[in-house]
């Protein structure tokens, strides 16, 4: 690899890593803001003109805020727990196709940190890997609501991973690759997943709800019963982190959901349009499409949070088990049946 | 080979952490981290879905089981059982009967031909699963069979004490 080819990979690296950064600051100012419009308030309105630099006085609150390491917890792995979040947080992006290769002089730049060959499972193993910063953070604290909320965390992603998977399997079959690269060119114009995995799609996106701990679904941090859950004892930027990693994790789940099943940076009419403007700025304009579905996914995200209100925890192990897993199956069956007949 | 050197030896550090930590949770920890370095080795050896699956299967979902168990369990130094001498004794015996197996087989394995792999692609998903869907179809779908029978196994303890929970 020429040092060019790095200094690109390395830039492109920093720029979706601020990107996600950003996104995930923005998010909890639109978090506010959306409550705020659901429930006929005002919102925040105070830190510049409307309200809009309220994530950066909530940032600076958190950095300055004393660091409190309560007295039984192991300290260790107390630190540890925030920062396994926030790591497994970022990593899940590398695989993401964020548009089509660019041209420019000549030289072909892929908006892809790097397509491996099994792209989906790695996103399903950075995942399964992000409940451990719950557990370890919610055990050190040496407090029963954390350990109770840790515990919640472990078996809640455990039942919803098996029904993603099992809904990414139908979608295996169809595409024929676990390259995400390569599952976002077949999309190409209104080719979309959805449009032949319907079922398999409402299949990820309630799993998703409860990969990232999102309402109704935050059984971990339910604070009518546990207090603040697995994050009862954190405070100052370690809480920041946990916060923050839900964020980040909301926006990746939306890039992957809109990657699989929504075209990615596909649109109808892009040769059209592609043909226009030229070889720059047409990826680029895909790209633009790609954050669009990006934040109409977060959008989702929000609506549901306040709509809907939260399961009961018995209630959320008999979706899992008793209505996802066979739904999933049967989606798989149909699928392959149908492959099977049309080939 | 260097880097392959240095992750054989994280592997063995972080295994012999696995077993002379105090605290069961620290060494459940360690554990992951060993089979981390696993599947460091697997990418090295270019098996990219062997690595992969390793990933979510042992470190995202069986530690992560084991784990829960033991932050269920209360662990505190009354409740150690205390192993009588005999019982000690066995152990040590048995160990060192594995130990020798160990070996020997190692010895003998110095002996055959190196398994030279035919196709370095092996390991991506493409060929591994027309090796198994093809080659090895009856011992893979047997292995499911036997996933299975174990699967009904636990369902079946699980719901052994059924009148003990009509009266609750």
């Amino acid at each position: 690899m020429e040092l060019a080819d790095i200094a690109i990979k390395f830039g492109l690296i920093i720029i979706i890593f601020l990107i996600s950064l950003v996104i995930a600051m923005y998010s909890t100012y639109a978090e506010r803001k959306i409550a705020a419009f659901f429930q006929d308030r005002v919102g925040p309105n105070r830190a510049g003109p409307w309200g809009i630099l309220q994530p950066l006085a909530d940032g600076g609150k958190m950095f300055l805020k004393e660091e409190i390491i309560p007295t039984n917890a192991t300290p260790f792995l107390f630190i540890v727990g925030p920062s396994l979040a926030i790591l497994t947080a970022c990593i899940g992006s590398a695989v993401i196709p964020w548009g089509q290769n660019m041209v420019i002089g000549g030289k072909v730049i892929p908006l892809q940190v790097t397509d491996i060959n099994v792209g989906i499972l790695y996103i399903f193993g950075v995942v399964s890997l992000g409940v451990y910063g719950v557990m370890i953070g919610g055990w050190a604290s040496n407090n029963k609501y954390s350990l109770l909320g840790a515990i919640r965390a472990a078996s809640q992603n455990i039942s919803y991973e098996i029904s993603m998977g099992l809904s990414i399997i139908a979608l295996l079959l169809v595409t024929g690759t676990l390259s995400l690269g390569e599952i976002a060119q077949q999309q190409h114009g209104w080719h979309w997943n959805v449009l032949y995995q319907p079922v398999g799609f409402i299949l990820f996106l309630v799993c998703a709800f409860a990969e990232t701990n999102r309402t109704p679904f935050d059984l971990p941090e339910c604070e009518t019963e546990l207090v603040g859950g697995y994050h009862t004892e954190y405070s100052s930027m370690k809480l920041g982190f946990y916060l923050f990693a839900e964020y980040i994790n909301m926006f990746i789940s939306s890039a992957v959901m809109a990657t699989l099943y929504f075209g990615g940076y596909n649109y109808p009419g892009m040769d059209w349009v592609a043909a226009h403007v030229g070889p720059i700025a047409g990826p680029l304009i895909g790209t633009a499409v790609f954050f669009a579905k990006i934040f109409l996914f977060i959008f989702f995200f929000m609506w549901v949070r306040w709509t809907i209100p939260r399961f009961r925890y018995d209630q959320l192990m008999d979706l899992g088990w008793k209505i996802l897993i066979p739904l999933a199956i049967a989606n798989i069956v149909v699928t392959g049946v149908v492959i099977t007949l049309l080939n | 080979m260097s880097t392959f050197y240095f992750i054989a030896f994280l592997s063995i550090f972080f295994s012999i952490l696995v077993i002379s930590a105090k605290n069961p949770v620290h060494s459940i920890l360690y554990l992951i981290l060993t089979f981390f370095t696993f599947t460091i080795h697997y990418i090295l050896m270019n098996a990219q879905f062997l690595a992969i699956v390793n990933f979510i299967v042992y470190m995202g979902a069986i530690l992560v089981l084991f784990l829960y168990t033991l932050m269920l369990i209360n662990l505190n130094k009354e409740s150690e059982p205390v192993k009588p001498f005999m019982v000690k004794i066995a152990a040590v015996f048995g160990g060192g009967i594995l130990a020798v197996a160990l070996v020997s087989s190692l010895k003998s394995l110095g002996v055959s031909d190196p398994v030279v792999l035919k196709n370095p692609e092996l390991g991506l998903v493409k060929n591994l699963g027309k090796v198994l869907f093809n080659e090895f179809l009856l011992p893979f779908e047997v292995s499911s069979v036997l996933l299975l029978s174990a699967m009904v196994g636990a369902v079946l303890l699980a719901t052994k004490d059924k009148e003990t929970k009509a009266t609750i």
